[in-house]
């Protein structure tokens, strides 16, 4: 991944801004153009809490290249309080206790390191409140 | 728009195929189709492909196939929608046809997957790259966070997705084209090695060369070709959101409903009009949820259909009489064009062990990535 591809998705994976649509509430996250439940593109910013609840998982076995050194690990759809929906990597979980309905923190953590350039590359895990 | 006809068919076994180029594969398969209908020149060809450039570092297709089929100067357009390529070619060749364009039309649809590339990523192109290939997600997984969601929602179990997977391979065990001709279990397909859970090995279309090809011409024309061609009746297009994500509900594929839909109301049918499908299994699950979209079972029912026979040959609407993308194998820009080779042999009673009596319309449903494209088409004996 070229740094400036990575570089342009700082302030939502890092800080996970996203934006609430003028003209029909909808959540917006990452923020686009163009609301896509109503085609509006008046928007106000909002951040994410770092919350949520499992809605989908799975647990990966045959992981791509770069994540085999952590496979098997869980991945989830985490819904935020704000109705935002994020794909997100499991972390410091028993991999069978990701289930749908299962509450989790967003923690700031490592994703992935970029395979030419070495980055380290950052962004959002879930981790299961306790 | 005029009605079109498909007038004759050519494809290559589907397999690892090492001998074989994807430019000998496109060969191949077209030929066949052309020779079959006594055609020695087209007036355009659509390519269904999804990722040369990845799988064999070739982009550019499109001059470079038709001048392999010794047709250089020819229209020729490849058309990508990444495992729905092929499905979307069909189309473009169908609407070529249809608005008086052109007469005489090839689509064809060709993947080589197995020189070496690394699959996985390739496949992972097909998902959004920023939203969920970035944090690890793979195909699989996502077909397994759909199959979850349908568990949970459903009550549908793991018996039923392995269901899936037992009649395809039936099924295929029958074609000699297919890339696995045996029958495996419901006890293998439960105790293969996990992929992504609750998917295992067995619950996946596997990798695969191969290449898939039609000749397409105005029904007036058609006894030209043939003395038995299908009518193509209808054809429907719909997208949905990339990541999987952002749909409301992760277990209902809106995408393969919005265009059966607007296939169905083009062909002036409702489901219960369809005699034989093949439908896109790409892993278990998405045959469930594909049916279900379809409305060929009630929503939520997909889970019961291959376990209690429904869907299989001799049952009330067999799906994937061909053995689907699981057994016959999925060569991606090539399965979509496989899937029309199956109905085009069942609607002229040609596909031998394989015949569903009396089918008389036949529907195909092929799609992209997680669900975000589908395409379907309806045909008909003329
Ligand atoms: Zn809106």
């Amino acid at each position: 991944m070229p740094s400036p591809r990575y570089w342009r998705e700082i302030p939502a994976r890092y800080r996970l801004e996203a934006a609430r649509c003028g003209g029909c509430g909808a959540i917006l996250y990452p923020v686009r153009r163009i609301c896509p439940a109503c085609r509006g593109e008046t928007f106000s910013p909002v951040k994410l809490s770092r919350r949520g609840k499992v809605i989908t998982s799975t647990v990966i076995h045959a992981a791509p290249t770069e994540f085999q050194m952590e496979a098997p690990y869980a991945m989830a759809v985490v819904e935020t309080p704000e109705g935002a929906r994020l794909m997100v990597q499991v972390a410091d979980c028993d991999l069978e206790e990701v289930v749908p309905g299962t509450e989790v923190t967003l923690e700031f953590r490592r994703i992935r390191k970029e395979g030419k350039g070495g980055i380290l590359c950052y962004g959002h895990k879930a981790v299961p409140v306790r | 728009m005029r009605e079109v006809a498909v007038v004759s068919a050519g494809m290559t076994p589907f397999g690892e195929l090492w001998r074989h180029s994807l430019r000998d594969l496109f060969v191949e398969a077209s030929l066949e189709a052309l020779r079959n209908a006594r055609a020695d020149s087209v007036d355009a060809v659509y390519v269904g492909n999804m990722s040369g450039g990845q799988f064999v570092g070739q982009e550019h297709l499109a001059p470079l196939l038709v001048d392999q089929l010794g047709f250089r100067g020819v229209a020729a357009t490849r058309v990508e929608s990444a495992c729905a390529s092929g499905g979307a070619a069909l189309r473009a060749a169908f609407l070529d046809v249809a608005s008086g364009m052109s007469d005489v039309v090839l689509a064809a649809g060709v993947e080589k997957m197995n020189d070496g590339a690394d699959v996985t990523g390739v496949l992972a192109s097909a998902a959004d790259q920023e939203a969920e290939v970035y944090h690890g997600v793979t195909f699989p997984g996502l077909y397994a966070m759909i199959a979850r969601a349908h568990m949970e929602q459903h009550g549908t179990t793991l018996e039923d997705l392995a269901a899936v997977s037992v009649k395809n391979h039936r099924h295929g065990a029958l074609n000699p084209k297919a890339q696995f001709r045996q029958e495996v279990t419901l006890e293998q397909v439960m105790n293969s090695s996990l992929v992504a859970d609750p998917l295992r090995l067995l619950h996946c279309s596997p990798v695969s060369d191969g290449a898939a090809a039609v000749l397409l011409c105005p029904l007036s024309r058609a006894k030209e070709f043939t003395d038995r061609p299908v009518r193509i009746r209808a054809s429907g297009l719909a997208t949905s959101s990339m990541a999987l994500a952002e749909r409301r509900d992760p277990a209902f594929l809106d995408a393969v409903r919005l265009s059966a839909s607007r296939a169905y109301k083009m062909a002036g049918l409702s489901p219960s009009g369809i005699d034989v499908a093949e439908v896109h299994d790409c892993f278990s699950i998405a045959e469930i949820c594909v049916i279900e979209a379809l409305c060929f079972v009630e929503p939520g029912r997909g889970g019961q259909a291959a376990r209690t026979g429904e869907t299989a040959l001799g049952g009330r609407l067999p799906v994937n009489p061909s053995g689907g993308l699981k057994s016959k194998g999925h060569p991606v820009g090539a399965t979509g064009i496989a899937q029309v080779i199956e109905i085009f042999d069942q609607l002229r009673g040609a596909a031998g062990e394989r015949q569903v009596a009396d089918a008389a319309i036949g529907l195909t449903q092929n799609m992209g990535g997680s669900g975000a494209s589908s395409v379907v088409h309806i045909f008909e004996r003329v």
